[in-house]
């Protein structure tokens, strides 16, 4: 028997009321920054977006709300990969991700994903941290998972 | 795709902010690692006592019709979730949100905010006291009305459990018009939605009560480890 789940709904433009904390983005001061910006199929900023990142050998949980430039960031221990999930008026249901620091050619769950797209996954080097846009429609379009 | 029939479509064109925002691409099947299979605990994230009770916030109590809401968090095996953060948002009684971008003419209340936390018990209980939010008019078609609601955040205890949805209220007149509440295209499984009045659960002399059960997906995908 299919267990009766309930259904996703979007958390709409207002989740900046329930969801963000204030040391939401910093699990580790210490930790590595990782930033970047989510953007729609036109290419704007989403301004309403919450990105969370989990690390589960560090057992290391960040959220962090977009600005009004869809601009975001974490700090986070250093691990090879995050999970990364998206939430946004618009997304009927969140989007899961992941964010690759370390690329390791033989990882089993880049290995599933087309050769031409394992880059959106890849965070890029920029100063003493990372950068990772999320890009959720159209070129460039960030690889999500069904989980 | 997991739990098929179950969640809304990403692409639902009638909830016209999803035009530009679904991924166009297929979502790509991952098997379950380790990183799925794994959630934060509480630790830093603990809410406060009174946390759960977003009258008590302010100076003054809100206006409006007070509620109690309460329910399970269960696993798709029926198991309770304990120690599970759930979060909720709302607008106040008049349909306003606390919010800057929130600018239609009702009324904001000093004596509430409209965000709350609290941690499921050993049997995966929660409870909420706050007020019943009002419907309000949003820009997505002409004459739009969200029917009230109270919006839900779960953690569950694995990232692949991560739900985020939203509570309704019996027997709303505008069920039928609203583009978010009908992405579920099932009539049966968008029933999962709305709440239950429970008059076992009212505070006599005091509050009124709204039962709504959580059931998130179990911890039941063959882990990748162990399928190679």
């Amino acid at each position: 028997m299919t267990p009766p789940l309930t259904p996703a709904q979007t958390v709409g433009p207002y989740l900046s009321l329930g969801l963000p904390w204030a040391e939401g983005p910093v699990a580790d001061p210490a930790g590595v920054r990782l930033a970047g910006r989510v953007l729609d199929g036109a290419g704007d900023p989403v301004p309403d977006a919450l990105v969370e990142t989990w690390d589960p050998g560090a057992q290391a949980f960040c959220r962090c709300p977009t600005d009004n430039k869809g601009r975001w960031h974490v700090v986070t221990p250093r691990a090879p990969h995050l999970g990364v999930n998206v939430l946004a008026r618009g997304l009927l249901h969140r989007l899961v991700t992941r964010v690759y620091l370390e690329p390791d050619p033989d990882d089993p769950v880049l290995a599933t994903v087309a050769p031409d797209r394992r880059s959106t996954l890849v965070a890029e080097p920029d100063g003493d941290g990372y950068r990772f846009d999320i890009r959720l429609q159209g070129p460039g379009e960030t690889v999500f998972f069904d989980v | 795709m997991r739990d098929r029939g179950v969640h809304p479509p990403l692409d639902s064109p009638a909830y016209r902010s999803t035009a530009l925002r679904h991924p166009q691409q297929p979502l790509v099947h991952l098997p379950h690692t380790v990183t799925e299979r794994t959630g934060p605990q509480l630790g830093r994230l603990r809410p406060g006592a009174l946390e759960h009770d977003l009258t008590r916030q302010h100076e003054g109590e809100p206006v409006g019709e007070r509620i109690t809401v309460s329910g399970r968090l269960l696993d798709g095996d029926g198991r309770p979730i304990r120690d599970s953060l759930v979060e909720v948002w709302q607008a106040n009684a008049a349909g306003r949100y606390a919010h800057r971008w929130d600018r239609w003419p009702a009324p904001l209340d000093p004596n509430f905010s409209g965000g709350g936390r609290c941690v499921t018990d050993a049997d995966g209980r929660y409870e909420f006291v706050t007020i019943k939010p009002g419907p309000y008019p949003w820009g997505n078609h002409a004459n739009a009305w969200r029917p009230a609601h109270i919006h839900f955040s779960l953690l569950g205890r694995a990232f692949a459990q991560r739900l985020v949805t939203q509570m309704y209220f019996p027997g709303d007149p505008l069920f039928p018009y609203d583009p978010i509440f009908n992405a579920v295209r099932d009539p049966a499984v968008r029933e999962r939605l709305v709440s239950r009045f429970s008059l076992d659960r009212t505070r006599e002399h005091w509050a009124l009560a709204y039962a709504f059960d959580i059931v998130l997906r179990g911890p039941d995908e063959t882990p990748m480890e162990a399928a190679s």
